[in-house]
């Protein structure tokens, strides 16, 4: 292994002892990193490895809190609407993905962000079952307390964290990921080498939806109370992006450094410019696409290479 | 009845979203940006309409004639003191980018003109009038007139003026139009420009119609992302076409599955557009 | 001599352009054709045609016994089609090796990388760029990275190899050294069919020849009765040249 994939598993593994050092807001912080990186480390399949510019995170997201909050709203176990919703989400992103990565560039782009208003919209009109826009209450299953409560699902999120990035270590290890590093640098090349592309891109695809949707039902579960225009939040697609950025795309190490910083940044804006917070984001995002395309790490003056293809 | 009422009302809301959607299309076009900014250049189009009309009496359709140049300025700046620097750059930067300008500007309206919605009222109120069996308002009818205007003036502009010649030939080759001596980047700045000066028209009238607020910028933004698709990319006839489409589809899907469906499945067209028909109904290379 | 590839009046049309017309030609197992033609003649899309890239929208193409009219790139790859592209298509980022090793690894199922790596180690061994094997891609000089495409394509273990102008773009004694390659391969009992623009090397490793013009097929045989032909002589000629060769000869 790797000392950059490595030094991923140190840095989550050290997470862990977070517990020991705070309290109350610091468990929040820190599902929330960890939910964070999940995401960016999920995108970073579809969009770092396999080169595809995609929107459809917050589709996913959307997707599995429904699914999660669906089924723990009616009386199951967090145990079975995680996975639940996480072979949910891969499945429909599988099948959508042998059509949508049959486009590139820009309208591959649009696809994916059209994504998350067709999951949204079915959604809001399936009242029946979800509420609607009225949204979702997911009842509290027997609390423990509020300290132990958050300590549960800061854990939960935790561990999702972990599996997200076990999975993407592996990705890059195995022939998938080989295979989608291929497509990413020259798919007419990878076709004609006899890779399956299209196969290769749907089991991408599903991968950066699984724990995402995992994610999406941990979150439902832990804010209790879900509607379609939070959870379907085009910011959960545009986030992990700007955190690939921060980090410098295709490395999972930097993608969840970049998820750190980037939460760290957010929670500063947050609490200094409540009025304007998202325009402040604006400001950032665009400051940072200017100056640094390439990332915290080019500081360093490590020599990266545009890993996007420009089509 | 009813069928007269749907096809009059999709031909009149079409013209509109041709409209909305005819800068959208101009800017994906020839610069190849993705731009996200499309929805809130319409609200705040909107909101200066209302801003002159409550504060000078200055009826819409005159303030058209100050809103052209002013967002026209505002597109250009804004290309050729931002976009411009990435405009090389994948998908993925271009896109995020103008997000990122997006939250600016609309987090901007929600600071100024807070979130509720407004209307602009016209007094006295103008009525309305029947055609062919159909009740149309006429502050509906003077706002697509103006749309088909606008959009007529965007076909002048690409067919007749040197200018949109060389945005034309921007458009078809970019390096074949480097060779011929065309400035490409003052070319990206003024067809940006223009993209944004017919957002700015669009959403002065859409200002007559539709209640104000900056949350409806995702639906305008919305609405062009379809009609582009549906319509292809790059012309003018091709964003009448995915206007009146989409207007049709809406209008025929309300009436027989319910408003909410609608929208859901234009989207569903859209993906499936994407990937059946790229080109769009009437898409081919070139803008006109 | 057993058959390995059939195209039974296969055509292709784009559009309003008829790329290929009724193109009938069948392939012996060892040959080595030379595929010859003027510019847009439709060389390369025939080539596609039978890879899968762009099926044919007529006919059909047998490949070893089996339809191939409609399959797909990567399955016709796995059958043991493979190809070198007149643009050359590197992974660019990818070392030279890998590159290789990205051939052996995907055109057969359940071959492990660390194999694959082996692998693509003798192939670039046999085109001569073992010593650039951890080079990246994108840094080599137009004529390794033809010899690369080449290394790739042989990986794939082919039965029949399509060489799109390997040529292009070399000087002559990159040229020479290219041709032997191609010796070398045709004496190993690769089939061989070659879009080549240079008809010294035509002639000197090839033991048929096919002509296209616009889309059609209008010659195939021995490479000295093609060359004799007049309607090849027209085709490249063109019509009152080929007149006055007759009215002299």
């Amino acid at each position: 292994m790797s000392r950059a994939n490595l030094a991923l598993l140190v840095l989550i593994i050290s997470i862990a002892t977070l517990p020991l050092f705070g309290g109350p807001y610091a468990l929040r912080l820190g599902t929330i990193a960890c939910m964070y990186a999940i995401l960016a480390l999920s995108w970073n399949v579809v969009g770092g490895f396999a080169g595809y510019p995609s929107f459809a995170t917050a589709a996913f997201f959307g997707l599995g809190a429904y699914i999660g909050g669906v089924l723990l709203a009616r009386g199951a176990p967090l145990t079975i609407a995680v996975p639940a919703a996480g072979a949910g989400s891969f499945l429909v992103a599988a099948l959508l993905g042998a059509a949508l990565l049959r486009l590139r560039g820009h309208y591959f782009a649009i696809a994916s962000l059209s994504l998350i208003e067709v999951f949204r919209e079915l959604i809001n009109n399936a009242t029946d079952l979800t509420g609607g826009g009225m949204g979702l209450n997911i009842p509290l299953s027997a609390s423990a307390g509020i300290l132990a409560d958050a300590m549960f699902f800061f854990y939960m999120m935790w561990g999702l964290l972990l599996a997200t990035a076990v999975m993407v270590i592996v990705v890059s290890l195995s022939k998938l990921g080989f295979g989608l590093s291929c497509i990413r640098q020259n798919e007419t090349a990878a076709n004609m080498v006899g890779l399956n592309t299209t196969l290769y891109k749907s089991i991408a695809f599903g991968l950066s939806a699984c724990f995402v949707g995992a994610a999406g039902a941990v979150y439902a579960g832990w804010v209790h109370y879900i509607d379609p225009s939070d959870v379907f939040d085009i910011l959960y697609s545009v986030k992990p992006i700007v955190m690939a950025l921060i980090g410098g795309l295709g490395s999972p190490l930097g993608v969840t450094i970049g998820a750190f910083v980037y939460l760290g940044l957010e929670e500063v804006v947050w609490r200094n410019y409540i009025q304007i917070h998202s325009g402040v984001l604006g400001v950032l995002i665009v400051l940072l696409l200017l100056f640094l395309p390439h990332g915290l790490m080019s500081l360093r003056g490590r020599k990266l290479f545009w890993r996007v293809k420009n089509v | 009845m009813l069928a007269a009422q749907i096809v009059v009302n999709a031909l009149v809301l079409g013209c509109l979203y041709a409209c909305i959607a005819i800068g959208f299309s101009l800017v994906w076009g020839v610069l190849n940006v993705i731009n996200l900014m499309h929805g809130s250049f319409i609200v705040l189009g909107a909101y200066f309409a209302w801003s002159l009309y409550q504060g000078f009496h200055i009826a819409p359709w005159y303030a058209l004639a100050i809103a052209a140049p002013l967002f026209f300025l505002f597109g250009y700046v804004i290309q050729r003191l931002i976009l411009n620097r990435v405009i090389t750059a994948p998908v993925l930067v271009t896109l995020t980018l103008t997000f990122g300008l997006d939250l600016i500007l609309n987090n901007a309206m929600i600071y100024y003109f807070k979130a509720d919605y407004r209307k602009l009222i016209l007094t006295p109120p103008t009525g309305s009038v029947s055609i062919a069996g159909a009740v149309v308002p006429v502050d509906r009818l003077i706002a697509t007139a103006a749309a088909l205007a606008l959009t007529g003036v965007l076909y002048l502009i690409l067919r007749r003026l040197r200018v949109g010649r060389a945005i034309v030939a921007v458009r078809l080759d970019r390096d074949a139009a480097v060779l011929m001596g065309v400035d490409v980047n003052s070319i990206y700045a003024i067809a940006f420009g223009l993209g944004t000066a017919l957002a700015g028209c669009a959403g002065v009238l859409m200002a007559l119609i539709f209640p104000i607020s900056p949350l409806t910028s995702t639906a305008y933004l919305g609405k062009a992302f379809v009609v582009c698709v549906l319509g292809g990319l790059g012309s003018v006839s091709g964003a009448l076409a995915g206007g009146i489409l989409l207007a049709l589809i809406e209008g025929v899907g309300s009436a027989m599955i319910g408003p909410a469906h609608a929208i859901t499945l234009s989207f569903m067209l859209l993906i499936a557009f994407l990937i059946l028909r790229p080109q769009g109904l009437l898409g081919r290379k070139g803008f006109e | 001599m057993s058959e390995i590839l059939r195209l039974q009046s296969v055509s292709r049309r784009f559009g309003g352009l008829q790329a290929l017309r009724d193109v009938s030609l069948a392939v012996n197992k060892g040959e080595v054709i030379g595929l010859i033609g003027p510019n847009g003649a439709g060389k390369t899309t025939l080539v596609n045609v039978v890879t899968g890239v762009t099926p044919a929208t007529s006919g059909a193409v047998m490949f070893d016994g089996r339809e191939i009219t409609r399959v797909k790139t990567y399955q016709s790859a796995r059958l043991g089609l493979s190809r070198t592209f007149q643009i050359v298509q590197p992974f660019a980022e990818f070392s030279a090796l890998d590159n290789v090793a990205a051939a052996a690894l995907f055109s057969r199922p359940g071959e492990g990388l660390q194999a694959a790596r082996e692998e693509a180690r003798r192939h670039l061994v046999f085109v001569g760029l073992e010593a650039q094997s951890g080079q990246q891609a994108a840094t080599l000089t137009l004529a390794m990275r033809k010899r690369l495409e080449l290394a790739k394509a042989l990986a794939m273990r082919p039965k029949l190899l399509f060489l799109d102008e390997v040529n292009a773009g070399l000087n002559s004694a990159e040229v020479e050294r290219a041709t032997k390659l191609i010796h070398q391969l045709a004496a190993d009992g690769i089939t061989i069919v070659m879009i080549e623009h240079l008809m010294k090397v035509v002639l000197n490793v090839c033991s048929r020849i096919v002509v296209l013009h616009n889309g059609r097929l209008i010659a195939d045989g021995q490479p000295r009765d093609v060359m004799a032909d007049p309607a090849v002589v027209e085709a490249y000629l063109g019509q009152q040249y080929a007149q006055r060769v007759r009215a002299h000869g």
